[in-house]
């Protein structure tokens, strides 16, 4: 038996590399609650950058169709990735396949600016309105690879002999996708919406080629801000946000946690 | 044959929408780059119409140029750009490496209770916005920032250093941004490795360091090779960061390509700077997707 513990390399790497990624967050979030308006000097304890938040119409407005943009998109991604997963883990050899996998891999690598300037050409091509719509098309197409990606693993490593029972059984091979499968690939496909929801909300790059005007997300908005400089009332927004989703990841991961350890007892039972 | 229509509709449905949404924009950039610009919405003239028949394809035939590519290769700024972002992508790649190696390699060998929790501590940045994540080093680097502050009081330095607007800036930020898709991979190679292979190393008189060099970092490979690719090729063509943090030196061919698009709205140039770009990744990519492939096939 090799019982594992930290050696002082293994800790002082880990403790490096955690203060190298949290640091720059947790300053973040301490300045959101300076009274100064020099955000990197502090004034005393203050919450008037989260009221001056919530008194701006505009950021409200770019929250509101961000978070439409994210449930939408995340939602039809999550579709459309999974039954690509299945294609990439189940169909077994077609003709395209190649090509297939090709455009399931690529987009997750692609710079972002390639992508946002090909779907917006694509856009003018065919004549449609740049806006909500094609913000929500533009967030699918990158986020079905995550998803796609995230889903094969899982369907990868799990016993395919349950399938083929239910497809011996006489089910068939939609209602054994729908009755067997897809309940034991489901914390999977729950973590990849949750995925393609975030990769949604933070997109800077690609929403700004491909959105019109009325459209304007909250990434578009804090960049149009930040540029100018450091702005209080955006360490404010960023603050909601970190918490926001990592209260969201955090449970997320608690909840398959418990999942999987009731599984494995009524498996042992 | 009813089985057939389903398998048609499985493979189709994703595919026709890649297809559509991934694919094929690539032409239309291709065919924009091709074309001249113009001071109209869209700003290009269309090089090809179905309406123009025979006649329209002898015109576009004569009409063909490679002008936007030419005008890359004769205005400095384009091959300086791509040139500096290769070599700010592979520094940052080096450093993110030798800064994710130690975390993965931690990670891996950390007590099995701590292990899932560690982990999800990796990863958890990652799902926060990259954007905010990139302004919150503004405030630390800028000439009156947190990290000059810092160092003044230290004594270290008596003027304040210039950090923001800096290549130096840019390495932080891509380090910072994508180490999670470093450690990850080398993380999921190096957990996979059996003990006993370094045990056994130990027994036929190796160092622990001989063992690390001769063992565990070949078996690694696979790992560092995912993760390299998964931070070169997006850091490659990274706008957000250049932007953000570098300097008006600061030469990166994203930031490039959206200056000509979004300020010169000169949208055949863009395409064109597009399609060099790609061209550039393109090796890069496939290697990618054939690595992604094999290890498919080896875990089913």
């Amino acid at each position: 038996m090799n019982q594992k513990r930290f050696t002082w390399f293994n800790a002082t790497s880990l403790t490096f590399g955690f203060v190298f990624l949290y640091l720059p967050i947790m300053l973040l979030i301490i300045y959101s609650f300076n009274d100064s308006k020099l955000v990197t000097v502090w004034g005393g304890f203050s919450t008037r950058w989260y009221t001056a938040l919530f008194q701006n119409e505009s950021f409200m407005n770019a929250a509101w169709v961000t978070f439409k943009v994210a449930v939408l998109s995340a939602t039809i991604a999550t579709v459309l990735g999974t039954l690509a997963a299945l294609v990439l883990t189940r169909a077994g050899k077609f003709r395209g396949r190649m090509l297939f996998s090709g455009m399931v891999y690529s987009p997750l690598v692609m710079p972002e600016v390639i992508t946002g300037l090909s779907l917006l050409l694509l856009f003018v091509a065919i004549g449609w309105d740049r806006g909500f719509w094609t913000i929500t098309i533009a967030h699918v197409t990158f986020s079905m690879c995550y998803v796609a990606v995230v889903v094969s693993s899982r369907l990868i490593s799990f016993d395919r002999s349950l399938e083929e029972a239910a497809l011996d059984l006489g089910c068939n091979p939609f209602n054994a996708f729908m009755q067997v499968t897809l309940p034991i690939i489901m914390p999977a496909v729950v973590a990849a919406w949750l995925l393609a929801f975030t990769l949604s909300l933070d997109d800077l790059v690609i929403a700004s080629f491909t959105s019109g005007p009325g459209a304007t997300t909250l990434p578009m908005k804090i960049y149009s801000q930040v540029r100018l400089g450091l702005k209080p009332e955006i360490n404010a927004l960023s603050t909601l946000l970190i918490v926001a989703v990592s209260v969201g990841v955090i449970a997320a991961s608690l909840i398959a946690k418990r999942a999987e350890q009731v599984r494995a007892r009524s498996g042992d039972g | 044959m009813t089985i057939n229509w389903r398998r048609f509709l499985l493979i189709g449905i994703p595919m026709i929408w890649l297809l559509v949404f991934f694919l094929m924009p690539f032409f239309i950039v291709l065919k924009i780059s091709l074309s001249d610009m113009a001071t109209a919405m869209p700003p290009y003239t269309p090089n090809y119409t179905p309406e123009a028949g025979i006649q329209g394809m002898v015109n576009l035939w004569q009409a063909f140029d490679l002008e936007n590519f030419i005008w890359l290769l004769e205005d400095n700024i384009y091959w300086l750009s791509y040139l500096s972002s290769l070599q700010i992508a592979l520094v940052s790649t080096l450093f993110t490496l030798l800064l994710g190696y130690p975390i993965a390699y931690a990670l891996a060998r950390s007590p099995e209770k701590w292990r899932g929790l560690l982990v999800l501590m990796i990863i958890l940045p990652f799902w926060t916005s990259f954007l905010i994540r990139v302004y919150s080093w503004i405030g630390i680097l800028k000439t009156e920032g947190f990290l000059n502050h810092f160092l003044l009081w230290l004594g270290v330095i008596d003027t304040p250093l210039a950090m923001i607007n800096t290549n130096f800036a840019v390495y932080i930020g891509i380090v910072y941004s994508y180490l999670p898709f470093m450690v990850l991979p080398l993380y999921a190679a190096l957990e996979k490795m059996d003990d006993s292979l370094i045990e056994a190393a130990l027994d036929l008189g190796t160092t622990r360091l001989g063992a690390f060099w001769q063992v565990t970092f070949p078996l690694s490979l696979p790992g560092i090779v995912a993760g390299c690719f998964l931070v070169f090729i997006p850091a490659m063509g990274e706008f957000v960061i250049p932007d953000l943090l570098g300097g008006s030196e600061t030469l990166m061919i994203g930031k490039t390509l959206w200056g000509e698009f979004f300020s010169n709205r000169d949208w055949p140039v863009a395409s064109a700077v597009a399609i060099v770009l790609l061209m550039l990744l393109v090796i890069p990519i496939l290697l990618f997707q054939r690595q992604q492939e094999k290890a498919q096939e080896a875990a089913s």
